[in-house]
């Protein structure tokens, strides 16, 4: 082995890198060498001077501690960020807690709901208006023969609806059509009064027994609906109140 | 890894390596409060990358974030230290540095060599802390460093090289006045 390379391995000589058979060449040239020798020996020394120094830096008093609670507090802020909800729970809790209770007095107090027959009513009105809306729209059947009209309604409605014209009482019937109300397919009658259309809506009541006529004003429309001979009518018009309730009686009385 | 046991065994691999992680951010920095910092945020970043860890060598890899955040660290305020890149050519030790008339540890007492030790540059510093101080074979401290085995090495002969120098400069001195 020349000196160059016995120089080169030296360090990793010293530092026990070598394998076997690097290791002991080396250890033979230095038996042969003096000046390779002299080198490994300095380098020894420095190593044994680095043991004997004891030049490590020990850990200053509380670095631990405060090592340890930054940990868990990482920690915890890990598993929140993890467990997203654990931190919301109260919250979620608090909500689902205030919509039981809207649900409770929602059921509890009627009154503070709208009734069947407020949503009938808004659900009348907006059909009345599409019915306007659309010139085709309003009748299905244009007829002011009730003869024509109600068997129009034959096959198309399971049930008969009561057709009658009132042209001599100022009421002519225009037609009729076929509607979608109240979750069931109703009978709707176009009556004119001048300029003003009336359409009743005609359906099976639910109960048997009769009741009185019920008016509501929705959005500048007269609403009045009543039960007779086991049917439900709806009333709804641009008409006075006066002149509506004038139909409406007409049309009860013909039954 | 929940929060709990993930802290458990993260505790039980790397805390004990405290005491050199302490000492390599101390010979790094040169500052205690410095170093006292840069472990606690070394021990930070640890954790989070403690999923990454699978059991190998805790001081090492635990160490390889302590070097890596002192560099961080120096980086955002001492820029100045860091921007004197290691010169082969201007660091290159003669090999007649090496003749035994140079032998002169005998005289060097422990604060003498912790002086010099704190004079290398910080590239040769590291590799001879990991090597004498915490005992590290090549292979480790190629993994704590981010060098090859072969440069860790080379830097190692340069760093002890460049350490008798400076220990010879400081007897002389010492031996003059």
């Amino acid at each position: 082995m020349s000196c160059q390379t016995a120089q080169e391995l030296i360090h990793a000589y010293v530092d026990g890198e070598l394998d076997l058979a690097r290791s002991l060449e080396v250890g033979q040239h230095m038996q042969e060498c003096q000046v390779c020798a002299s080198a490994y020996h300095n380098q020894a020394a420095l190593r044994s001077a680095f043991k004997d120094s004891s030049l490590h830096y020990s850990v200053p008093v509380g670095l631990e501690k405060r090592i340890r609670s930054s940990l868990r507090r990482e920690a915890k802020s890990e598993a929140g960020r993890r467990v997203f909800g654990w931190r919301w729970l109260p919250v979620g809790v608090g909500l689902a807690f205030v919509l039981l209770m809207a649900f409770v007095i929602w059921r509890a107090m009627p009154g503070l709901r709208p009734s069947g027959d407020e949503l009938l009513a808004q659900e009348m009105v907006s059909n009345h208006v599409r019915s306007l809306q659309l010139e085709n729209h309003r009748t299905d059947v244009i007829s002011s023969d009730q003869h024509t009209v109600k068997p129009w309604f034959d096959g198309k409605l399971d049930f008969a609806p009561p057709v009658k014209d009132f042209s001599s009482q100022g009421f002519p019937l225009i037609g009729g059509r076929l509607e979608y109300l109240n979750n069931r397919a109703v009978a709707a009658l176009i009556y004119q009064r001048q300029k003003h259309y009336i359409n009743l809506y005609i359906w099976p009541a639910q109960q048997s027994n009769v009741t009185g006529e019920v008016g509501t004003k929705r959005q500048g429309y007269n609403l009045l609906h009543w039960t007779n001979s086991g049917m439900t009518y709806w009333a709804i018009s641009d008409l006075n109140g006066v002149e509506l309730h004038e139909f409406a009686r007409l049309v009860q009385e013909a039954q | 890894m929940e929060g709990q046991s993930k802290l458990a065994s993260f505790e039980t691999a790397v805390l004990p390596h405290l005491d050199a992680a302490y000492n390599l951010a101390r010979w790094l920095t040169r500052n205690d409060a410095d170093a006292q910092d840069v472990v606690q945020e070394a021990y930070l970043r640890a954790f989070r990358f403690f999923g990454g860890f699978h059991g190998e060598d805790g001081r090492a890899w635990l160490l390889g974030i302590v070097r890596n955040t002192s560099y961080t660290w120096m980086q955002q305020n001492r820029s100045a230290q860091l921007n004197t890149p290691l010169d082969d050519e201007l660091h290159e030790v003669k090999s007649d540095d090496l003749n035994p008339e140079a032998l002169l540890l005998q005289k060097a007492d422990a604060q003498m060599l912790r002086q010099a030790v704190e004079e290398l540059p910080l590239e040769f510093r590291e590799v001879l802390v990991l090597r004498e101080l915490d005992e590290m074979s090549y292979k480790q401290i190629a993994v704590v460093a981010d060098l090859p085995l072969g440069t860790v090495m080379s830097r190692l002969a340069r760093a002890r090289k460049r350490l008798q120098q400076i220990l010879a400069s400081h007897t002389q001195t010492e031996v003059l006045t």
